[in-house]
């Protein structure tokens, strides 16, 4: 008997428990829902006393735009990991993206919009290529991105001979240095509307909602009428698209195509997914989560460099509040289900 | 029986490598009507689910619906066409919620996007249908109690306008109250006109449910009655193939001194001051409707919960018990009720699940030799008449050997007290019978044994004591002679 699932409509004679256990079930509720952002607020404000420069207009628009690369390929992580699977690729696929759009620019000497295009629609091929090894090859997405990370790295250093491509036009550029009323990033709207859109698009097609159902039992999901193999390369393309957009946006701020661009950011960007709450077993997750989680990252990195503290020292810190998000996160949940 | 049936199946055949699962079954259900589809696991009765919704194709043989030849290819053709499926386990989404699961896969378009007012409507219109009219649609499925998610899923089948359902296992996880609940439920879909194939292990219930009956055993139908008081007897002697004398063994005369005692055991919000005492050679029940505390009280003797207060003591030590570990070393062990979630590593082989607790007993040479483990593993399975190779995984086995080496496990440790929480829980009629037959053999070695079950005649015929819990407090304990299942319940119900 699970006993504790039990929610008896008629256990009249327990008020007092019943009334806790509704008061519980709300403050769970509050806290599930923002859990990631309760910590976002404390971590600036304990900033904003620390570090006086911390808290202005102008300082946390940089923090916002610091993120936006982190927070596109956190858009995709965040559907792949709904769908229960994960994508180690998206940093590769970043470098990827930027190579061919620089490459095809650069070397095959056509307008800048055809690059973009070109580098966009690499990135989803690669993310299209996990999806079909995934779902028709059998593979662990583990697996099979963790061979595309290696694929897509090696291709980049192959178009790029290695070498950075500088030199974009200007209109490319003010992509990443433009600012509304000169403070408001273009990229930070343009990351916003993304995630707007992606939101959307998770609560309101039936193809976004799917992708909980997959992440949730995909044998339920299956026998529901939903066609899993579908959605799952719908994901994985979108991920890798996404990379290489985030890759587009790499190469505007720093006017130039690394093909060593995004190493280990696979690793952030699962970072701020789980840190806004999603789940690696599947079923849940939000995208406003996984902005709070990237913002987390920004702000630590953010604040220590205006503390002065080192960037070894930052990385210490991040993995620190990856394990005490998570931890705060399961630790309210009751042990042993 | 004039009226045109409206499912028929005839001469159902499927093969698997190495078994005929189906030899050339036939079955009929008409509308309004519900036959219950007996057999001990491994009989066929799964084959023929699956075969029912699209998940495997027949050999040969020639299935019928509503008049239409009825061929699935998929689990999808078989929705579609009006055939649902309720399985033993919930197949909904705990952490999605109610109205999306009824509608998962089509879910109500506005303009592209998910209507959700419309959703909620539809939902609402089919958990009324189901005795379910109060339950905000928008909950998710993790807060519903066991029987709540039951309806739902039925809800679901009625959606997709099921007019045959498939009930597998319905109450395995239901309490009594819940299960009388579905059966008015059924009685009130039947007037409606949906036919029911029931599948059951709780043979008491099939009078109180079924219109007809029919009995699988090694993939034939063997017996058929159409009407559904069959005597609990026949239907036995059908499924085994020979005379069982029912159903439970007598407990033997083995009470000895005493062994536990537990004194103001309290867990907040579980249960509280619940004394409880335990011979050597005593099997001891524990019965209560579902919410009681039994399995709470379990899993605190055990150590997998922490008691907010009170003493237990084995063989007059206080013993600390605040995990399962310690209570393992101090002889207290307990047979989950979930064997899949908490018993077994269901991927693994039977010999490694049986032998992971006894591993430094395999070691010869400073290594585990696998010949040894196999050796212990066939020993253990002996003891506990498990059938199967110790080589085989232990999701291959049925439901009623996968319980046996959860067991076979533990008999290594010679715990002094075993607590088995559901312990036949989806286990066929001749494993029960062996189930049994190891319950006593361990008091009569001198154990101690607790048995928790939402069988109540199980309860009874078992235990030489009943010990019955209400809302979390010990309500009465009565020894064999008194325990009546009208006694039980009156305690059950009381406080």
């Amino acid at each position: 008997m699970s006993d504790n699932d039990a929610l008896p409509p008629s256990a009249p004679a327990e008020e007092p428990a019943a009334n806790g256990r509704h008061l519980r079930a709300l403050a769970e509720r509050l806290l599930s829902g923002s859990g990631p952002l309760l910590g976002l607020i404390v971590l600036s404000a304990v900033l904003a006393v620390l570090a006086p420069n911390f808290l202005t207009v102008g300082n946390l628009f940089n923090v916002f735009q610091q993120i936006t690369v982190l927070a596109v390929l956190a858009l995709g992580g965040t559907a792949v990991i709904i769908t229960k699977g994960i994508d180690l690729s998206v940093g590769s696929v970043l470098g990827l993206g930027a190579a061919v759009a620089g490459w095809t620019f650069a070397t095959a000497g056509l307008p800048m919009g055809v690059a973009i295009i070109a580098g966009i629609a690499v990135g989803a091929l690669a993310g299209l290529i996990n999806g079909l090894l995934i779902t028709y090859g059998r593979l662990p997405p583990f697996v099979a991105t963790l061979a595309m990370l290696s694929v897509a790295r090696g291709l980049a250093l192959v178009i790029t001979g290695g070498q950075p491509i500088t030199g974009y036009p200007t209109w490319f550029r003010w992509v990443a240095t433009f600012r509304l009323f000169g403070v408001i990033p273009v990229s930070v709207l343009f990351v916003a509307a993304l995630f707007v859109l992606g939101s959307m698009y998770l609560r309101y097609r039936p193809t976004g909602r799917a992708l909980y159902a997959i992440g949730g039992n995909e044998e339920v999901a299956r026998l529901s009428g939903i066609n899993v193999r579908r959605a799952k390369l719908k994901v994985y393309t979108a991920a890798g698209a996404l990379a290489a957009v985030g890759g587009l946006f790499l190469t505007a701020r720093l006017n130039s195509a690394q093909p060593t661009a995004g190493t280990t950011l696979e690793l952030d960007v699962i970072a701020a997914v789980v840190i806004g709450g999603a789940s690696l077993n599947g079923g849940s997750g939000r995208l406003a989560g996984t902005l709070v989680g990237a913002l987390i990252i920004g702000v630590i990195r953010n604040g220590l460099n205006l503390l002065g503290v080192s960037s070894f020292w930052q990385q210490i810190v991040i993995g620190a509040v990856i394990a005490v998000a998570v931890m705060t996160d399961t630790l309210r949940k009751p042990a042993g289900g | 029986m004039s009226e045109q049936p409206l499912f028929t199946a005839r001469g159902l055949r499927k093969a698997f490598p190495g078994v005929l699962a189906l030899d050339g079954v036939d079955l009929e259900v008409h509308p309004g009507r519900v036959v219950a589809l007996l057999g001990e696991n491994g009989a066929g009765k799964s084959t023929l689910v699956k075969i029912l919704s699209g998940v495997h194709q027949p050999d040969e043989g020639t299935m019928a619906f509503e008049g239409q030849p009825y061929a699935p290819r998929s689990a999808a053709v078989a929705l579609d066409a009006g055939i649902g499926m309720v399985h033993q386990e919930t197949n909904l989404l705990p952490g999605v919620s109610v109205m999306e699961n009824i509608a998962l896969g089509r879910l109500p378009l506005r303009r592209g996007l998910i209507d959700y007012d419309a959703l909620r409507q539809h939902a609402a219109n089919h958990l009324d249908r189901v005795g379910l009219g109060d339950l905000d649609p928008a909950t998710p499925v993790a807060r519903l109690s066991v029987g709540a998610r039951q309806k739902v899923e039925i809800a679901k089948a009625l959606a997709l306008e099921a007019r045959l359902l498939v009930l597998d296992e319905p109450t395995a996880a239901l309490s009594r109250e819940d299960a009388e609940i579905l059966f008015e439920l059924i009685h009130d879909l039947r007037s409606q006109g949906v036919g029911f194939i029931y599948i059951s292990h709780r043979l008491y219930e099939i009078p109180r449910v079924a219109d007809a009956v029919v009995v699988l055993r090694d993939g034939a139908g063997v017996a058929g009655w159409s009407r559904g008081d069959v005597p609990t007897e026949d239907i036995i002697q059908a499924m085994v193939g020979r005379e069982v004398d029912e159903q439970f063994p007598d407990p033997p005369d083995s009470v000895g001194e005493e062994l536990l005692r537990a004194e103001g055991l309290t867990r907040n919000g579980a249960f509280a001051d619940v004394d409880l005492t335990l011979h050597r050679g005593e099997i001891l029940g524990i019965a209560g409707l579902v919410g009681a505390g039994r399995t709470e009280l379990a899993r605190a003797l055990v150590g997998a919960d922490q008691l907010d207060a009170g003493t237990v003591r084995l063989d007059g030590e206080v013993v600390r018990l605040r995990s399962p570990e310690e209570a393992a070393q101090a002889g207290i062990a307990m047979i989950p009720e979930d064997r899949k979630e908490h018993g077994l590593a269901l991927d693994q082989l039977v010999r490694d699940n049986a032998t992971y607790p006894m591993l430094e007993r395999a070691v010869e040479g400073g290594v585990v030799r696998p010949s040894a483990l196999n050796r212990l593993t066939r020993q253990l399975a002996e003891r506990v008449e498990l059938r199967g190779s110790p080589l085989q995984t232990a999701a291959t086995l049925s439901g009623g050997n996968q319980q046996k080496v959860v067991i076979a496990k533990w008999l290594p440790r010679e715990p002094e007290v075993v607590i088995f929480d559901e312990p036949t829980r989806g286990v066929d009629v001749g494993a029960k019978q062996a189930i049994y037959r190891i319950i006593n053999e361990l008091v009569l070695q001198g154990k101690g044994v607790i048995v928790i079950s939402s069988e109540l005649p199980e309860v009874l015929g078992l235990a030489h004591r009943v010990a019955v819990l209400s809302r979390g407090r010990l309500t009465g304990e009565l020894p064999r002679e008194d325990a009546t299942e009208r006694a039980v319940m009156q305690l059950a119900v009381e406080g």
